[in-house]
Order: C-alpha cells, then sequence, then structure tokens
C-alpha cells in the first residue's frame, strides 16, 4: 500500500473530489500560485485551473462569508484557513451564517461548505496563532467538526466532508503534516461521526483525537514496555457527529477513562466527554474520570515551555499512571 | 442620476426636476397600464401588511423585534420588479417589503411574525429572517452587514455557472461602517462579480444619523475599488427603476459590481421598540411623509397618467387592507412549531435521514 504524508493524503482527496465534482472549489490564501502556506495544495492549480483553485486577499471574513453564499446556491467551496486560529475575524460568518442559515429558513436552505486549515499549538508561534476552536465550533448546533489523526483518515473524512450538505469544520495540525501512513491507492471513505479504536487495551481507556491521539499511542506503548498498562485508544476523529457508541463500548471493557485533548480545559470537548461517560456509563466506573488538556492559559512563546504545556507523551504517561492509581 | 456623483444636496435636489425624464425612460416607459398598477399595488400591499403586523405587536401577538420598512416601500418594489430569473437578492433586517416584493404570499409572513408552524421559516426566523428560495430571496438577516459577504457569495456561483444574473445585496446606511461590506466590495471588484450592493440610505444607522456615524460620501466609498457607483432618490418608483436598471445590466452582461446608495427614509423607529424621541424630530417624519411618501408620489404619477382613477385607489387601499387582516387571522388560527419541531431544520442530514452518510450523534440532548 503506498505511504504518504498527512499532507498529501489531503491533496490527493481534495484532487479526486475536484475531479470528481465541477462544483468544488478551492479557495484561500495562498493556496494557489505559492501552493498554499503548509504546501498541502502544491499543484493543484498547474491541474485545474484559477477557476478551481483560488487565491484569496487576506480576508476571512470576506471569502469565508462569499463562499457561505455560494454554498447556498450549489456550490461546494472547501476554503483553506491558513491558521484555524484566523476563524475569529470570520466568526459571523462561520457561526452565525453558515451554521444558522438553515434552521433560520425554516430547512430550505443548506450549506454544503468545508473549512479547512490547521488548529495546533506546538509550533512556537505564540497565543495568537495556536487556537484550538473544535469546542467553540461543536457549541453550534449546525455546524460539524472533525479532526483527523492519521494520514489515511484525513483523507477518507476530507472526501466524507466535501460530500457532505452540512458545513463541515476540518481541522488539520501543522505538527502531523510531515507524518507518514498508508493509504489505499482505492477511493475509500471514512465517514463523519465514526471513532476508531486505534489501538486495543484492557487496562485503561484513553480517549483521545488529533495530535493528542497520538502522543496517547506514543504513551501507550511506553505504559505496556515500562509499567505492563494495557491502554485501549479510541481516537474520536469526529467531534460533532460524535461517536459514543464506540467510547462506551470501550468503557465497558477497561472501566477506566483518561480523556486527553489539546484543548483548553474550561468548557473543552473532554468536559463534554466526561458528563457524557458519567451519565451513560456510572456503573462502569471503576475511578473518577481522568483528564489532561493544555495547561490553562494562553499559548506561551517559549518552546520548551510550551512543549510542556501541550499534552505530550510523558504528561500522558503520568496521567495514565495516576488515573489507574484512583 | 450620473455616475461619480458627489451626491451633493443639489445634485440630489436637481435630481426631483427628473422627474418626467425618469417616467419616460425606456425601462419605465415600456411597463403597460396593469403592471404599473401592479407595482402601486405592492407598494400598498407592504404598507397594508406592516400597519397590521404593527398593530399584532402591539397586541403582544409577535415577540422580539420588528423593524418595519413604511416610507422605503418604492426601493424594494422598484428594484426587485427588475428581477430576471437568475436574479437573485439579499437583505438584512428590515426584510418584509423585499419578502413581498419578490412574491411571497401575505400568509406566511404574518404567521412567521406570529412564531406559527405556518410560517415562511416555519417559526423558527421571525420578522429578521424571511426566506424564499423559490423567488431568490436568500433573506433576510440579523447582523448589520453580515448579509455583504453572503450575497457577493451567491454573485461568485452565478458566475462560476456562467449564468447572466446578478445578485442585488441590500443594507441600510448604517451597514457601510462594517469590515465585512468592505471586504465584500474589494472581492467583488477584484473577482469581477456581478453584484450590485444597494445601500437604502434612510439616514439613521439605528438611532445615529448618517451625520454623526459615517465619515465622507457612502455610495463614493465605491471609487476605492474601482467599482462603478452612483445616488439616486428611493421616494419615486421610476427613479429607482430607471437607475438600478443600468447596474444591473452591467452586472449581467459584464459581470461587473457596482455600489447604488438610495436615499429614502424610515417613518417608525429603528425597530418598534425603539421610542423615536431621541434623535430626530417630529416635523422631519411628516415632511416627509406630506412630501416624498412614495406610494403618494406614485399614486399621483399614475393618476396624472391617468393609469389609475380614484376609485381603483380605494379599491387596491381596501383590498390590500383586507388581505393583511386575512393573514393576521391566518395567523392566529394556525398552531405553534411543536418542541420536537426545535431539533428539525438544524442538519440537512438530520432532515433527510434516509440519506444520512454519518454515524454518532448530531444533538447533545
Amino acid at each position: 500500500m503506498p505511504v504518504l504524508q498527512y499532507r498529501e493524503a489531503i491533496r490527493q482527496a481534495l484532487a479526486e473530489e475536484l475531479t470528481r465534482d465541477p462544483n468544488v472549489v478551492v479557495l484561500g490564501e495562498e493556496v494557489a500560485q505559492f501552493h498554499g502556506a503548509y504546501k498541502v495544495t502544491e499543484g493543484l492549480l498547474a491541474k485545474f485551473g484559477p477557476k478551481r483553485i483560488v487565491d484569496t486577499p487576506i480576508s476571512e471574513a470576506g471569502f469565508i462569508g462569499m463562499g457561505v453564499g455560494a454554498s447556498m446556491l450549489g456550490i461546494r467551496p472547501v476554503i483553506e484557513l491558513m491558521f484555524w486560529s484566523f476563524y475569529s475575524v470570520a466568526f459571523d460568518q462561520i457561526l452565525n451564517n453558515a451554521a444558522n442559515v438553515r434552521y433560520m429558513s425554516g430547512g430550505q436552505i443548506h450549506c454544503p461548505i468545508v473549512i479547512r486549515g490547521p488548529a495546533n499549538g506546538g509550533t512556537n508561534v505564540g497565543a495568537t496563532h495556536s487556537h484550538t476552536p473544535e469546542n467553540v465550533l461543536a457549541n453550534h448546533p449546525g455546524i460539524k467538526v472533525v479532526v483527523p489523526a492519521t494520514p489515511y483518515d484525513a483523507k477518507g473524512l476530507l472526501k466524507s466532508a466535501i460530500r457532505d450538505n452540512d458545513p463541515v469544520m476540518y481541522l488539520e495540525n501543522t505538527m502531523l503534516y510531515g507524518d507518514k501512513g498508508e493509504v489505499p491507492e482505492e477511493e475509500y471513505l471514512v465517514p463523519l461521526g465514526k471513532a476508531d479504536i486505534k489501538r486495543e487495551g484492557k487496562d485503561l481507556t484513553i480517549v483521545s483525537y488529533g495530535r493528542a491521539m497520538v502522543q496517547s499511542l506514543a504513551a501507550a506503548n511506553v505504559l505496556q514496555q515500562e509499567h505492563n498498562l494495557s491502554v485501549e485508544v479510541v481516537d474520536l476523529r469526529s467531534i460533532r457527529p460524535l461517536d459514543m457508541d464506540t467510547v462506551l463500548a470501550s468503557v465497558r471493557k477497561t472501566h477506566r477513562v483518561l480523556v486527553v485533548e489539546e484543548q483548553k480545559p474550561f468548557c473543552g470537548v473532554g468536559a463534554q466527554l466526561a458528563y457524557m461517560i458519567q451519565s451513560e456509563a456510572f456503573d462502569e466506573l471503576d475511578a473518577p474520570i481522568a483528564r489532561l488538556s493544555t495547561v490553562d492559559a494562553p499559548s506561551i512563546y517559549s518552546p520548551p515551555v510550551e512543549e510542556e504545556q501541550l499534552p505530550n507523551p510523558q504528561r500522558i504517561i503520568k496521567a495514565a499512571i495516576a488515573a489507574m492509581a484512583s | 442620476m450620473s455616475k461619480k456623483s458627489t451626491a451633493t444636496p443639489d445634485e440630489l435636489g436637481s435630481s426631483l426636476h427628473g422627474k418626467a425624464s425618469h417616467a419616460e425612460a425606456a425601462v419605465n416607459s415600456s411597463l403597460s397600464k396593469d403592471q404599473k398598477i401592479g407595482l402601486y399595488r405592492l407598494m400598498v400591499r407592504i404598507r397594508r401588511f406592516e400597519e397590521r403586523s404593527l398593530r399584532a405587536y402591539q397586541a403582544k401577538k409577535i415577540g422580539g423585534f420588528l423593524h418595519l420598512y413604511i416610507g422605503q416601500e418604492a426601493v424594494a418594489v422598484g428594484c426587485c420588479s427588475l428581477m430576471g430569473k437568475d436574479d437573485h437578492v439579499i437583505t438584512a433586517y428590515r426584510d418584509h417589503g423585499h419578502a413581498i416584493a419578490v412574491g411571497m404570499e401575505l400568509n406566511p409572513l404574518m404567521a412567521e411574525l406570529y412564531g406559527k408552524a405556518t410560517g415562511c421559516s416555519k417559526g423558527k426566523g421571525g420578522s429578521m429572517h424571511f426566506f424564499d428560495p423559490s423567488r431568490n430571496y436568500w433573506g433576510g438577516h440579523g447582523i448589520v452587514g453580515g448579509q455583504v459577504p453572503l450575497g457577493t457569495g451567491l454573485a461568485y456561483a452565478l458566475k462560476y455557472k456562467g449564468l447572466k444574473g446578478a445578485c442585488m445585496t441590500f443594507m441600510g446606511d448604517g451597514a457601510v461602517n462594517q469590515g465585512a461590506v468592505h471586504e465584500a466590495y474589494n472581492l467583488a471588484a477584484l473577482w469581477d462579480l456581478p453584484v450590485v450592493f444597494v445601500i437604502e440610505n434612510n439616514g439613521y444607522s439605528m438611532g445615529t444619523s448618517q451625520a454623526r456615524s459615517s465619515a465622507g460620501d457612502l455610495a463614493r466609498r465605491a471609487d476605492a475599488y474601482h467599482m462603478d457607483w452612483g445616488v439616486c432618490d428611493g421616494h419615486d418608483l421610476y427613479e429607482v427603476r430607471a437607475n438600478m436598471v443600468r447596474y444591473l445590466d452591467r452586472a449581467r452582461e459584464k459581470c461587473k459590481p457596482s455600489v447604488v446608495e438610495i436615499r429614502t427614509y424610515r417613518y417608525r423607529g429603528h425597530s418598534v421598540a425603539d421610542p423615536d424621541n431621541t434623535y430626530r424630530a417630529k416635523g422631519e417624519v411628516e415632511e416627509y411623509r406630506r412630501t416624498k411618501d412614495p406610494i403618494q408620489v406614485f399614486q399621483d404619477l399614475l393618476l396624472a397618467e391617468k393609469v389609475l382613477d380614484a376609485a381603483q385607489v380605494e379599491k387596491i387601499d381596501a383590498e390590500a387592507r383586507a388581505e393583511a387582516d386575512l393573514s393576521a387571522e391566518f395567523a392566529e388560527a394556525s398552531p405553534y412549531p411543536s418542541i420536537d419541531d426545535v431539533q428539525k431544520d438544524v442538519y440537512w442530514e438530520a432532515d433527510n435521514p434516509g440519506e444520512r452518510t454519518s454515524g454518532g450523534r448530531l444533538f447533545f440532548n
């Protein structure tokens, strides 16, 4: 099976969907001539031309709002945010217009738009460029949110997102763009709202997604080898819709849960998960639900300290051991 | 008025003397007698509908905000009367007039105000959120200026699909100071999108006059984006049509955007909740109503043209009042949405379960 980088898998998904559906358009800052700030869209301009691959000015409220309007008339814009952090200047267009227009029109309109780009810390770019807004986005009914962690999932989820008739927010991670993984040559889709057991185990369930999930896998290997702990890692992949069945099945198997998220803790995705797990599987739990988040402060610049602020394998190992002891 | 006008009061005045020429403009002189009566009737229906809705609001049948269009009717009717099959309309929250002007029926509109399941948005949108995509009417949007990028996107879609249409993107004079509006201007001009940005300048952004909120001339800001622009009066339906047709044609035929400022006036406060006693003099409203009321102005024109006579004026008015009353009766008799309806029309997938491809939970209670 071919091995692709995460960024190449995203690019392949874009190319396949651009080929399949003439209404798919890729728009964003520097996605065409410059090949994308993170080279995700490299080569697409040459292949599909300037009508399909469109460089925009630095004007997120303008071009995202424009994409929402175009989607109401049947265009399927895939809009790149250079950083998801920049969503804040387009908040009204995404979370008032795209999220609500179906509802406010009594179901007469739908917005098949995808907004994608990296949403992560760890690159020493400071607080304004390190937001992880999946919790904020998922707080808005009408919006769907996916966070792929592997090249296989990145491709399959993006193809599903582009075909989806609801607005889908697709959160990538600059730290994962170079990660490699097997991606089949034949076409496949990963449906939204389906979690994936990335590692089977029996002692502890780690529920995670995105880069924190990749780090959880690394931690799980150490926990197995050095602490004889068998950890199951559930990769949510999709925040909304959310596959609670897979989470709850794992809880019923291990009876202990650690939620690991690259999120600030207050009102984060982990808070929602912990509420739902205790509410729906209280009797299955042998210990309180543990949670490891980003240390609760704006993202620090200082490179070695930022690593400690974010989830990392060492912090996850420590949290897992504590979860087993409680 | 001419393009690149500096929009001084003098020039505005000069346009008033050009009334006859507006009537003679091809777009107006080609109207049949019935078409002219139809346009007049539309304005009267909007006025009577809104007056009836105001009474319902005062009787607490309607919640939230009610932003009335009374005084501005010739703008929506004049502009929307020029729509072809691929022309589209989007506006802000003062959206009743445009809805009726594109042909929406009064019953679902009044029912929407009453929050009823028979409303045009099933009682989920309210006064600010009337939509009818089947009539190319895309709302009805609550945030000042927020609809302007959407209208630009509708125009983008038209161009992408190779359709010869235009999107009239309405906004108020308060919206011109929002960043999203300028971002949309830039994109429309940069990419030659077929959009006509229509500023309905009623002189007040909420309770703050134009002089106290906007630097310089409003439409003239288009110059910075090398967009065509113009200013005209909005109380004369003929004038609105004579001006708008040029910009619409330019958008349709040449894919060129423009900004048109239409000077109009609202008789009521920003919304009905606005006591309207702090920022303008009562005499100002009375003066406009006495000299420039758009329905009276067009009625006088049609009487002079012998298109209408007094009996017909009376009949049209009586019918419009009766229709508005019937719409209130319809709304009153209609059921409210159920609590189960609250979670419908949120996700396309949830509303089309047979075609759902995703798994997992979409709702969390």
